[in-house]
């Protein structure tokens, strides 16, 4: 059986959240008591809230249940933005045709690529701290470093010129600002994206490059079709969504929670080893990660916490997930080294992020630069005046004023 | 220890070659799981089951006994 609201009236989602490195404090709640919880969502509409480990999974990793959208499933909010987008409509969203496109793309995201592309985001890393330094201190490491690294890192991957990487950050941010704009200033950037996409797209087929887009002009996939442009567009479009802000957020979020007590940066500074395991549990711990993943429960399906009936649009939250006692000891203390560490942050089974690999190694250059080049940073103002931002489909903060 | 891995489940995330690159890699044409060693070095033992724990398929599966 499906669980009520706890206590009476209605629960609205996003759950407010009074500190900014904290969770709502309704997540243990949930968890405890009412793990599949009724909600509105900013549309009206309503949704039930998933909060605890296995069901997120279990939905996530379950092959059936797509994302909502289309009119499919539950409207999340009236403005549009990414949820209610068209965009990702050309390109198939489950089953053989959206493994055969994934297994097309991934090959741009594999380790090994990672690993090439290693020293060229820490280039740009040290470039960008480089201005920060030069600019001085106070800085807003954000706006210095998180939100330039990775689209910077994606324009390069599209071959997009360094020229127009500020009109991309423009562009990922009206999609996923779920309040910031109107619906008029978001389809006006949809539409300039789109006409900026289809003349790149082809300019990439007529004078291919170095880069993804040029390589998927003519790499065929398994079954030996070539991608329509339509579908090279979204495919661009899709990668600077995906992967932009959230690497931008987490870059800030990730630098501030280990800033927030000084203990954790001093215990990376004594043993840089261990940045890898520092920066999943960043990804587990981070209290402010969005709304979580919205699905359309397509079929009858039994969960650990209860049955849901076909027709159900779940919302996932992976963050309340990720501090699950159930599934991580001492899940509400962040431990640097933990190990193994399988957090729900880049989601789970065939819709897992296509470009964890890239996000991973961004945060990893990002913290291994920091801690090589400031070992002295730290917070410029008290935690608790640090703001989140509100309206993002993907959490994360303000600013963070930092010094060094 | 034996690992096997499901490559119609792998989906491509590559954690396993950056946790144990001598008993995992990836394709280059599609990033799926290539085992390069069924039966690792008891060296690589923790990086291997760390692997298998982490991956967001559930591809990777070890048999201790074997």
């Amino acid at each position: 059986m499906t669980l009520s609201d706890p206590g009476t009236g209605e629960l609205h989602y996003p759950l407010p959240a009074p500190d900014p490195l904290d969770p709502p404090k309704e997540w243990a709640e949930l968890r405890d008591r009412c793990p599949v919880a009724r909600v509105t969502l900013p549309s009206g509409d309503h949704a039930q809230l998933l909060t605890r480990y296995d069901d997120v999974k279990q939905v996530l990793s379950d092959p059936r249940f797509p994302r909502v959208g289309g009119g499919q499933g539950a409207r999340i909010s009236d403005s549009g933005g990414v949820f209610d987008s068209d965009m990702a409509s050309v390109l198939p969203q489950s089953g053989p045709a959206h493994q055969q496109w994934r297994r097309l793309v991934m090959r741009w995201f594999t380790a090994r690529r990672m690993t090439a592309l290693r020293p060229r985001i820490e280039a740009m890393a040290d470039s960008l701290i480089d201005d920060m330094v030069a600019q001085g201190a106070p800085a807003d490491l954000k706006a210095a470093l998180g939100f330039p690294l990775p689209v910077w890192v994606i324009c390069t991957m599209l071959g997009v010129p360094d020229s127009d990487r500020d009109k991309f950050s423009y562009w990922s941010d009206t999609l996923l600002n779920l309040t910031r704009y109107t619906r008029e200033e978001i389809v006006a950037a949809q539409t300039e994206f789109l006409g900026y996409m289809q003349v790149h797209v082809r300019a990439k087929r007529e004078q291919p490059g170095d880069d993804l887009l040029s390589e998927l002009t003519t790499e065929p996939m398994a079954d030996g079709t070539l991608l329509t442009d339509a579908q090279l567009v979204a495919t661009g479009q899709g990668l600077l969504v995906a992967g932009h802000e959230t690497t931008a957020n987490m870059i800030s979020k990730m630098v501030a929670m280990l800033l927030a007590d000084r203990g954790r940066w001093e215990q990376l500074l004594a043993d840089p080893s261990l940045v890898r395991t520092a920066v999943e549990e960043a990804l587990r711990f981070d209290a402010n990660p969005g709304i979580g993943m919205p699905r359309y429960i397509a079929e009858d399906v039994e969960l650990t916490s209860g049955a849901l009936p076909a027709g159900t649009t779940v919302m996932c939250s992976m963050g309340a997930a990720n501090r699950d006692a159930g599934a991580f000891a001492g899940a509400e203390e962040m431990d640097l080294t933990r190990s193994p560490n399988p957090h729900l942050s880049f989601g789970s089974g065939p819709h897992s992020c296509l470009g964890q690999a890239l996000a991973r190694t961004e945060l990893q250059v990002t913290l291994e630069v920091l801690l090589r080049r400031l070992p002295g940073l730290d917070l410029a103002v008290p935690v608790d005046e640090l703001q989140r931002v509100e309206g993002l489909a993907v959490g994360g903060l303000r600013e963070l004023p930092v010094r060094w | 220890m034996k690992v096997t891995v499901d490559e119609d489940r792998c989906c491509g995330a590559g954690q396993c070659v950056m946790l144990a690159p001598d008993v995992f890699d990836q394709r280059e044409d599609d990033g799926i799981v290539v085992l390069l060693e069924a039966e690792p070095d008891a060296a690589l033992h923790g990086a291997v089951r760390e692997a298998a724990d982490v991956c967001p398929a559930a591809a990777i599966t070890v048999h201790e006994d074997s």
